[in-house]
């Protein structure tokens, strides 16, 4: 597995481009997916990324893909989970502080970067931290469902203001991977198990006191 | 010598809340040098394993007459010692000036969020931004790894806490934390040709200072900051190179082999093998480094870590010349 993510990474390039057709297609299929339901189509899609991406990148599923602004190497690879790496751990030769056998994710991203059209420009952007709520899930669905409402006019966000913050906060990464930093109405099917309940119970409570509060401002 | 800094002892409960001057993003004293020009330094206090706030207090006398803020280590090395939030608010209340260590190793979002509203309230003016050693190199290897947020994460939330007033969930803060960010950047290490698009990152997420790893290799960290000036990224941040007197050649070898991110090159562990007194040699080193550092364009100031030899670093600020070189500017600006 460790041999074939890095046999993607060095050829960057061609994935950039698979990808970008990828995402044409996936976006153009969002009234077939709607048509469909998104929840019905959540867990069959998961299981087959899942499968895809894990063969290719060794993908740990966390539903919120940023390969195209990590020069192809899969940052949930790196011990420490970063986002925004490398870290300054780095041992000589550019393998990784906690892993010294594996050589750096992030070392191997930039690497990956240099040889994509758009890998350098979209490398040096400030990726926001993962939701973990969503891990599981399809990050392709994700993409099909924010760029579809976004195309539409305007987007329906789920109106949670958390997910506003962090889209404000990383702007720049949302344009570039709108499932990083997501704001369309997540299917049930996508939120991992232990987080449904809470949420919506959270949302519905927490919004009249909110909107409470800034009155009183 | 008068000191770089004079305690003003500040009881949050009691005196009236600190105020950002005109144009400054925190009340911090390092902020109002760095804005100044002048050379800053800031230095490494070494924590207690105590409970005795008195142990902290000591721990702080040889440093805080000779740089501009203490910076608290949160378990470096992922060590566990007092927290940098308790070292930060005894020695915020004595009017010393800190820099609050804040890893991404041990603790999430919420606890992160929190606590920097902590120690905002408690005086607390700058905040470190760090990713954090893996824990495996610490003492209890066997801890979880937390890494909720990495470094610019972590960064561009304190950002939007300070500037926007909001936590990351969306819920309005009534008084939101007026501090200084500062990020960690390690010039020497692989893959060199991208560290200093790593620290133009860090600036973007919403660095105001830079503290770097120890520069040993002053060849590699001018190329480093030709780069940085290029970028022109000494004119949004402050960079305070990091350096530090070593004690022996013995030292030097395990620091490289064991602690995660230090570049010691060979003819320095050299000098240091040949050295009659070398834990002289060392300090002579640190010092020579300094003068070296200091020559560099776009260095804003040096930050000392001086692990267990904290004893040193009065000299070493001193017969760098820093000291002296403060006084004239304090004397000039006529206070």
């Amino acid at each position: 597995m460790y041999s074939i993510r890095r046999f993607a990474v060095r050829h960057s390039r061609f994935f950039e481009g698979f990808y970008r057709a990828f995402e044409r297609m996936i976006i153009a299929c969002d009234p077939l997916f709607s048509a469909i339901g998104y929840q019905r189509l959540e867990r069959p899609f998961a299981f087959f990324e899942r499968g895809v991406k894990g063969v290719l990148f060794d993908c740990k599923m966390c539903g919120q893909c940023v390969l195209s602004s990590s020069g192809m190497s899969c940052p949930m690879n790196c011990p420490k989970n970063l986002r925004n790496g490398p870290c300054g751990g780095v041992r000589p030769g550019g393998f990784c502080e906690v892993k010294p056998w594996m050589r750096c994710v992030w070392v191997e991203g930039w690497e990956g970067a240099t040889r994509m059209r758009d890998g350098l420009e979209r490398i040096r952007v400030v990726q926001p931290p993962v939701d973990r709520s969503l891990e599981g899930s399809s990050s392709w669905l994700r993409v099909a469902r924010e760029k579809a409402a976004e195309a539409r006019a305007g987007l329906r966000d789920s109106g949670d203001p958390g997910k506003l913050v962090i889209a404000r906060a990383f702007r720049r990464a949302r344009s570039f991977e709108p499932s990083s930093a997501p704001l369309a109405i997540e299917p049930a099917a996508a939120l991992a198990d232990q987080a449904v309940g809470e949420r919506t119970s959270v949302y519905s409570a927490q919004t009249p006191a909110e909107t409470g509060h800034k009155e009183k401002k | 010598m008068a000191p770089l800094q004079t305690p003003e002892p500040f009881d949050p409960l009691i005196d009236p809340p600190l105020v950002p001057p005109e144009g400054h993003k925190s009340a911090s004293k390092l902020e109002r040098v760095l804005r100044k020009g002048w050379f800053a330094v800031t230095a490494e206090l070494n924590p207690p394993d105590s409970a005795d706030p008195r142990d902290v207090l000591k721990a702080a006398v040889p440093l805080q007459d000779v740089c501009d803020a203490v910076n608290a280590t949160d378990a470096s090395g992922a060590n566990c010692h007092m927290s940098s939030m308790g070292i930060c608010s005894l020695l915020s209340h004595a009017g010393i000036g800190v820099v609050l260590q804040i890893s991404c190793r041990d603790r999430n979002r919420i606890a992160i969020q929190g606590d920097v509203l902590g120690a905002a309230a408690m005086g607390v003016g700058n905040i470190l931004c760090l990713t954090g050693d893996g824990v495996g190199v610490g003492d209890q290897p066997g801890a979880k790894p937390v890494f909720d947020f990495d470094c610019m994460s972590l960064l561009r939330t304190l950002k939007t806490m300070r500037d926007d007033g909001t936590f990351l969930s969306g819920r309005k803060l009534t008084t939101p934390p007026r501090m200084f960010l500062g990020a960690a950047a390690n010039p020497c290490i692989p893959p060199l040709d991208f560290r200093a698009d790593r620290l133009e990152k860090k600036i973007r997420a919403g660095a105001d200072f830079i503290q770097t790893n120890y520069i040993y290799d002053v060849e590699i960290f001018r190329r480093y900051m030709q780069r940085v000036r290029d970028m022109g990224l000494h004119e949004k941040a402050f960079i305070l190179a990091g350096v530090g007197p070593v004690a022996s050649a013995k030292t030097a070898r395990w620091m490289r082999s064991n602690v995660p991110g230090i570049h010691i090159p060979d003819a320095v562990i050299e000098r240091l093998e040949k050295a009659e007194k070398p834990g002289e040699e060392g300090k002579k080193l640190c010092i020579e480094l300094i003068q070296q550092i200091r020559e560099i364009e776009g260095v804003a100031g040096v930050h000392v870590m001086a692990y267990r030899r904290e004893h040193l670093v009065g000299e070493i600020i001193e017969e760098s010349g820093i000291l002296s070189e403060r006084m004239a500017a304090r004397d000039r600006a006529g206070n």
